[in-house]
C-alpha cells in the first residue's frame, strides 16, 4: 500500500497516519525541519514497506536547504509542527511518559513493573503519577530482583498480558539476562510459535556524568545477539514517544534503550497519536560526502561536528540508526550507495559492539558501493571511570568524528 | 597506676590517665584507661535458631573515647561529602551513612583486620573503619589520583586490600556471593578468621542471597551476613517489598539475631558473638536495626517517602553518636567541653583532608588503559585519541 503525500505544509498529514495501523509511513526527514522551510511543494511516495521515494529534482534543493539547519538543537520551536497544529513541548521522559500513558489508557492489559515506578515516581520520573492514575496492579512496585520481576514480566507476557519492565539502570537487568534471552527471546519459536512475548523491557543506560563503571553500562551489545528480540534506541522526545507505543503495540519483545544524559531533551512534539516504525532509521541531515551512522546520545555528538565539517566544507548525511536490532539495511544502504563513505559513531565498546556488527553488514551486502573502508568510532575497551576527565576520554568527542571524517574522506 | 589530675572546675575520676606535660590543657586528653566497664544494651537481642547473647557489654572508656571520635569523624565526612556534592565536586552517585555509623565502628570493635568486610556502596565509613585515611575518601569521591582507586573508581568503588576490605559495589546483593567466596578462601586456608558481608533491606530480597547462604550453610562457611536494616530500599518502605522483614529469620536453617543497630555496643556485642559461631558452626545472619538520616543518594531528598517527623524522630532518639556521649557523660569519662574539643577536632581533621585532596591533580590519560589487565599477559590498548596509538602492557 502506497500513500502520496503533498510536501507543504506536511508536517500535519505526516503525523495523522490512521491510529490503528501498525506501521505508521512516518517520513524519514523529521518533520519540523525540512518543511518549515521548503518553498516548492513535492510529492512523495511512501511504500507500507517502509521504502522512500523522493522527487528528483527537490533532493538535492532539499539539502541544500536544510544546511542551514544542520544542528540538532534541543528545542527547535522555531521550526515547530506547522501552523494548523502547533503541538506540545515537553521533556524527554515526559514524552516516554504520555506514550505509557497514553497506551495504558487504550489497552488494559498494559502494566509497568520495576522498582520505584509506582509510589515514587519512577527514578527519573518516566512513570510519575502513573500509579495514582492506574493503581498499584497495573504500576507494580516491585522488590529488588530483577532476574525474577522479569521473568515473571515474561511469565505473564505469556498469557498475553503487555507488561513494560523496567530497569532502574540497563546494568541492572545484566541479572535478569536469563530471563531476556532464553525465555522473552526464544519461546516463540521453542513452542512453535504458540506464544508471543508482547513485552517491552526499558531502561536508561549509556555513560552518564561520573555514574561509576557499573552504571555506565551499554547493554545493547550484550543482547544484540539474542535472537527473537528486538532492540530500538531513542534519541529525541518524538521518537522516545513513538517508539515507546510502537513497542507497547507490537507483539515481539522489544527492549528500548534510553539514556540517562538524554531524558531532560526538549522538544515540540505533535499533539495527535502517532508511533514511529521500530525497523526503521531516522534521516537526521541528508549529505552527499559521507553517511554517518549514529544512535542515541552520539547523535548530539554528530550533529555538534557536523556544524563544524558543515563550516569546513563537508556535506555529512546523518542517520539516526533508531533500530538496533534489526538493523534498517534499506536507509542504510541507500545512503551508502549515495555516498560511498561510512562512519559509525556509537557509545558501545569496540569489542562487540553495535559498531561492529554494523560494519560487517554493511561490508558484507554494500561493498561494492564503498570507496574506504568503514570507520568506527566507539568507547574505549575499559570500565568506564569515575575521574571526569577519563571519563570524557572513554566515550567519542566531537573532534574526533570531525578527524574521523577528515580522514575518511582525504 | 593511674593518675589524677585536678581540673579547673572539677575533679576527675581517679581511674584517668592524663599526659603530664604543661601544654596538656591545649590538648586533648586521651582516655587511655581500660578499666572495664558493663553497660547494658538499651534494647536485648533477638535470636532465631540459637541463643542470644547477654545484653551486658563489656567495654571500657578508651574504646567508649574512640567509638565517640570515630563515629563523630564518620559523620563529619559524611556531612562534608554532601557539601562537596552540592559544590559539584563529587558527581554522580553519592550515598551516605550518616546514622549508620555504630554499625561500622561496632563491628571493628569486635574484630580484626584479618577478618574480612565486604558491603555495598554506602561504604565511605566502612572504608574508613577499615583504617582507610579521609585523604584516600575525600580524593576518590573527586575522582583525583590520591583516591583509594586512584579516581577510578568513585563513590561506590572503595577498596583496601591491606585491611581486608571487599568494597565497595554498585549492583544490589552482588556482593554477597562475593562475601561467601571470601568465607570459603578463609576456610580454605585455615586462618580462622571470617568474613562480614554487609547488605541492605532491599538488597535482601534478591535471589542470589538465598543461593549463596545455601551454599555457605552446606560447606560449613564462616560467613556472617549483616543486613543493615536501615528500612527503606531507595524509595520503597521495607514492608512494601519483603512480605517478612524479620530479615534475621530469614535464613529459615540458619541461624539470626536481630540487634539494635544505633548502639554501637549492641553491635559489638552481636559482632563478637558471630564470629564464634561463625567459627564453629558455619553462617548468621545478623540484623541490625538502623536508619540513614541522608535520602538514598545525593538525588534522593528522602522526604517523599518518609516524614520529617519520623527523620528527626530517630534522630533525636536513637542517634548513635548521642547515645555514646550521654554513655560518656553519665560514667564520668570526660567532660562535654572535652568532647565538644574532639569534634572540633575532627571537623579540622576533614577540613584538612578536603583541602588536601583538592590539591591532588586528577589522573592522567593514561591511567584510563592501566589496570584493564594485570601486567604481563601482552595484552593490547587502544589510545585516547585513536590515532594508532598503541600501548602493549609487557
Amino acid at each position: 500500500m502506497a500513500a502520496i503525500f503533498q510536501g507543504v505544509g506536511a508536517a500535519a498529514t505526516l503525523s495523522s497516519s490512521p491510529s490503528n495501523s501498525f506501521v505508521p509511513k512516518k517520513f524519514l526527514t523529521s518533520p519540523r525541519r525540512s518543511f518549515s522551510v521548503r518553498k516548492v511543494p513535492s510529492y512523495v511516495v511512501v511504500r507500507s514497506d517502509g521504502s522512500v521515494n523522493f522527487d528528483l529534482n527537490s533532493k538535492s534543493r532539499r539539502a541544500q536547504q536544510l544546511v542551514a539547519n544542520a544542528v540538532a538543537t534541543k528545542a527547535d520551536s522555531s521550526a515547530a509542527s506547522s501552523s494548523s497544529n502547533p503541538g506540545h513541548e515537553l521533556l524527554l521522559f515526559e514524552a516516554l511518559r504520555e506514550g505509557l500513558e497514553e497506551e495504558m489508557e487504550r489497552d488494559p492489559r498494559v502494566c509497568v513493573m520495576g522498582e520505584d515506578v509506582g509510589h515514587y515516581g519512577g527514578s527519573y520520573k518516566v512513570t510519575k503519577d502513573l500509579a495514582k492514575k492506574f493503581g498499584d496492579l497495573r504500576v507494580l512496585d516491585t522488590p529488588i530482583a530483577e532476574n525474577s520481576f522479569t521473568g515473571m514480566g515474561i511469565g505473564a507476557a505469556m498469557t498475553g498480558l503487555r507488561p513494560v519492565v523496567e530497569g532502574m539502570n540497563m546494568g541492572f537487568l545484566l541479572l535478569a539476562f536469563n530471563q531476556i534471552s532464553n525465555n522473552c527471546g526464544m519461546l516463540h519459536y521453542t513452542s512453535g510459535g504458540q506464544f508471543t512475548i508482547p513485552i517491552v523491557i526499558r531502561g536508561p543506560g549509556g555513560v552518564g556524568r561520573q555514574l561509576g563503571a557499573e552504571h555506565s553500562q551499554r547493554l545493547e551489545s550484550y543482547f544484540q545477539s539474542i535472537p527473537g528480540i528486538q532492540m530500538v534506541a531513542c534519541s529525541t522526545p518524538y521518537n522516545a514517544k513513538g517508539l515507546m507505543k510502537a513497542a507497547i503495540r507490537s507483539e515481539n519483545p522489544v527492549i528500548l534503550f534510553e539514556h540517562v544524559l538524554l531524558y531532560n531533551l526538549k522538544e515540540r512534539i505533535p499533539d495527535e497519536d502517532y508511533i514511529c516504525n521500530l525497523e526503521e532509521a531516522e534521516m537526521v541531515r541528508p549529505g552527499e560526502h559521507v553517511t554517518i551512522l549514529t544512535y542515541s546520545r552520539m547523535r548530539y555528538h554528530v550533529m555538534q561536528a557536523a556544524k563544524t565539517l558543515v563550516n569546513k566544507g563537508y556535506d555529512p548525511e546523518v542517520i539516526d540508526i533508531r533500530s538496533l536490532k534489526p538493523f534498517d539495511l534499506y536507509t542504510i544502504g541507500n545512503s551508502v550507495k549515495k555516498t560511498h563513505r561510512v562512519l559509525i559513531v556509537e557509545e558501545c565498546m569496540r569489542t562487540g559492539g553495535i559498531g561492529a556488527s554494523l560494519t560487517a553488514a554493511i561490508t558484507e551486502n554494500f561493498n561494492d558501493y564503498l570507496d574506504a573502508p568503514i570507520m568506527c568510532l566507539s568507547s574505549q575497551d575499559v570500565p568506564t571511570p569515575y575521574a571526569g576527565t577519563l571519563e570524557e576520554w572513554t566515550v567519542v568527542q566531537p573532534a574526533q568524528i570531525v578527524t574521523a571524517v577528515e580522514q575518511l574522506c582525504r | 597506676m593511674a593518675l589524677s589530675y585536678l581540673r579547673s572546675s572539677s575533679s576527675r575520676s581517679a581511674n584517668l590517665l592524663r599526659p603530664l606535660s604543661s601544654a596538656a590543657s591545649l590538648r586533648r586528653p586521651i582516655s587511655t584507661d581500660t578499666t572495664p566497664i558493663t553497660i547494658e544494651t538499651s534494647v536485648p537481642f533477638t535470636s532465631h535458631q540459637c541463643e542470644a547473647p547477654s545484653r551486658s557489654v563489656e567495654t571500657n572508656p578508651s574504646e567508649l573515647l574512640t567509638f565517640f571520635r570515630d563515629m563523630a569523624l564518620m559523620r563529619r565526612m559524611e556531612i562534608a561529602a554532601d557539601s562537596l556534592y552540592k559544590a559539584k565536586l563529587i558527581r554522580g552517585f553519592c550515598h551516605l551513612y550518616d546514622g549508620q555509623e555504630a554499625v561500622a565502628v561496632g563491628m571493628e570493635a569486635a574484630i580484626t583486620k584479618k577478618d574480612c568486610i565486604i558491603t555495598a556502596y554506602r561504604d565511605h565509613c566502612t572504608f574508613v573503619g577499615r583504617g582507610g585515611t579521609l585523604l584516600e575518601v575525600f580524593a576518590e569521591l573527586m575522582g583525583r589520583q590520591a583516591g583509594c582507586s586512584k579516581g577510578k573508581g568513585g563513590s561506590m568503588h572503595f577498596y583496601k586490600k591491606d585491611s581486608n576490605f571487599y568494597g565497595g559495589h554498585g549492583i544490589v546483593g552482588a556482593q554477597v556471593p562475593l562475601g561467601c567466596g571470601l568465607a570459603f578462601a578463609q576456610k580454605y586456608s585455615k586462618d580462622e578468621s571470617v568474613t562480614f558481608a554487609l547488605y541492605g533491606d532491599g538488597a535482601a530480597n534478591q535471589g542470589q542471597l538465598f543461593e549463596a547462604l545455601n551454599i555457605s550453610a552446606l560447606w560449613d562457611l564462616p560467613a556472617i551476613l549483616v543486613c543493615e536494616n536501615n528500612h527503606y530500599g531507595m524509595g520503597t518502605a521495607e514492608w512494601r517489598a519483603a512480605k517478612s522483614p524479620a530479615y534475621y529469620k530469614r535464613g529459615d536453617y540458619v541461624p539470626g539475631l536481630k540487634v539494635d543497630g544505633m548502639d554501637a555496643l549492641a553491635v559489638k556485642q552481636a559482632c563478637k558473638f558471630a564470629k564464634e559461631h561463625a567459627l564453629k558452626n558455619g553462617p548468621i545472619i545478623l540484623e541490625m536495626d538502623t536508619y540513614r538520616y541522608h535520602g538514598h543518594s545525593m538525588s534522593d531528598p528522602g522526604s517523599t517517602y518518609r516524614t520529617r517527623d519520623e527523620i528527626s524522630g530517630v534522630r533525636q532518639e536513637r542517634d548513635p553518636i548521642e547515645r555514646v556521649r550521654k554513655l560518656i557523660l553519665s560514667h564520668d569519662l570526660a567532660t562535654e567541653k572535652e568532647l565538644k574539643d574532639i569534634e572540633k577536632e575532627v571537623r579540622k581533621e576533614v577540613d584538612d583532608a578536603i583541602a588536601q585532596a583538592k590539591e591532588s591533580p586528577m589522573p592522567e590519560p593514561s591511567e584510563l588503559f592501566s589496570n584493564v589487565y594485570a601486567k604481563g599477559l601482552g595484552a593490547e590498548s587502544f589510545g585516547a585519541d585513536r590515532k594508532e596509538l598503541r600501548a602493549t602492557l609487557a
